[in-house]
């Protein structure tokens, strides 16, 4: 197999409809995960660093900008290695072992990368950066990806979508919460209570895009 | 003696879901009926039992700084063999869950039990660990399922409840993404509530 007949296998659709690029496609993915299907706000993927990394401005930005690089790699790893290496040998079944292995695989190297050239910024994500691994939203997206029968540039561009989803809810919720602190609420709703609420009045607002029917 | 205790600690004192806020994801997403819930429940027991019967088993053959990888492979085998046994056997509800079967891989709960109980512990409290978490979580699923196939739908468990002229015209919020959070976050609320209540009266 040569080159170009390789990269054509690789950006036409792997149930073999429709090859090449289709930019109109494309932007209805894009659309769809951030907005219509925002992966935190109507997927539910990847709640846990949603709660817990959103109580800073600053973080919260570091944060998304790690799960859209780890999204886009581990689109781009699971894809490969399901279609180029599980599949020809009939080892679909083994697909859910062979996503965590190399998710974690991912995340350790975004570590040591961040830890060399960002000494802040790691300190900062601290205890959340090991538990990318554990973010549903990267396995959640290599699964959907498959499910999907996307094709290679469609999978990387429907996980950075999914990932600019993620940074924004990210990114809203932590100003809220920051203007959270500075007002009188029932004690009882103090810390988490009061962060799902918020959560579940963005998530009414993303609801809006829901009819748009993309 | 110290079996049931390990038992009902995940029950309630360290109920995952409500105490240590873990596993959020599948939480909020297949609350949407009880029926989902009770069938994520028993396949996140069965994958969380065994998975901390073979951690506890070879916890003093897997190196420390490697284990982490390796609970990950013993829970991702657990989880491939539950994708397959309910694909096969019970195909609606594995619909129905969806690719939250195969991202119990990565619920905290599973991993954090693994990591901070199986570990260190013989194997028979290990597994009444995993029973107990097992059932603690399936608990708080179907509580928040009940209020949100209840409120949405007007039935428990497909058993209409509420009579016809609420099932026309439910309050669908509840059983939409918005429901759940907010369902959630009164929940927590309550249980601070509850706990400062009785803090104050010592």
């Amino acid at each position: 197999m040569n080159a170009a007949m390789l990269l054509s296998a690789l950006l036409s659709a792997p149930g073999g409809e429709g090859s090449g690029f289709d930019i109109g496609r494309m932007m209805a993915i894009i659309f769809a995960a951030i907005f219509v299907n925002n992966f935190v706000l109507s997927r539910f993927l990847g709640i846990c660093p949603f709660i817990g990394v959103s109580k800073q401005l600053d973080s919260a930005i570091g944060m998304g900008a790690a799960v859209i690089f780890v999204l886009a790699m581990a689109a781009l790893g699971t894809w490969v290695v399901y279609y180029l290496l599980l599949v020809p040998m009939g080892l679909g079944y083994l697909s859910t072992i062979a996503f965590i292995l190399i998710i974690a695989a991912l995340v350790q190297l975004v570590e040591m990368i961040l830890l060399k050239y960002s000494p802040g910024l790691y300190r900062a994500l601290g205890i959340y950066l090991p538990l990318i691994t554990t973010n549903c939203a990267v396995l959640g997206v290599s699964v959907l990806n498959i499910g999907e029968r996307y094709s290679l540039g469609e999978s990387v561009v429907h996980a950075i979508a999914a990932g600019i989803g993620f940074t924004l809810a990210l990114i809203l919720m932590a100003g809220l919460r920051q203007k959270i602190e500075m007002t009188d609420i029932p004690p009882s709703l103090e810390g988490k209570p009061i962060a799902f609420i918020i959560a579940g009045t963005m998530s009414i607002a993303f609801l809006g895009f829901a009819g748009m029917g993309v | 003696m110290s079996l049931a205790k390990d038992l009902v600690n995940g029950i309630f004192r360290e109920n995952p879901i409500f105490r240590l806020t873990l596993g959020m994801c599948p939480f909020l997403a297949v609350t949407t009926s009880v029926r989902n819930a009770l069938g994520m429940g028993a396949a996140a027991m069965f994958v969380l039992v065994c998975s901390n019967f073979l951690v506890s088993l070879l916890r003093n053959a897997i190196p420390s700084k490697v284990r982490i990888p390796c609970y990950i492979v013993i829970i991702a085998t657990f989880v491939t063999l539950v994708d397959m046994v309910m694909n096969a056997y019970l195909p609606d509800l594995h619909r129905a869950l969806g690719i939250f079967i195969p991202l119990i891989v990565v619920n905290c709960i599973i991993l954090g039990r693994a990591e901070g109980f199986a570990n260190r512990n013989p194997v028979l409290s290990s597994v009444a660990d995993g029973i107990g978490m097992g059932i603690g979580f399936t608990l708080a699923m179907v509580v928040l399922a009940s209020i949100r196939e209840l409120l949405g739908n007007g039935t428990w468990l497909d058993i209409n409840i509420l009579g016809e002229a609420y099932t026309n015209q439910p309050l669908l919020i509840a059983i939409l993404a918005p429901g759940a959070f907010i369902l959630l976050g009164f929940i927590l609320g309550f249980f601070n509530l509850m706990e400062n209540r009785k803090r104050g009266r010592r």
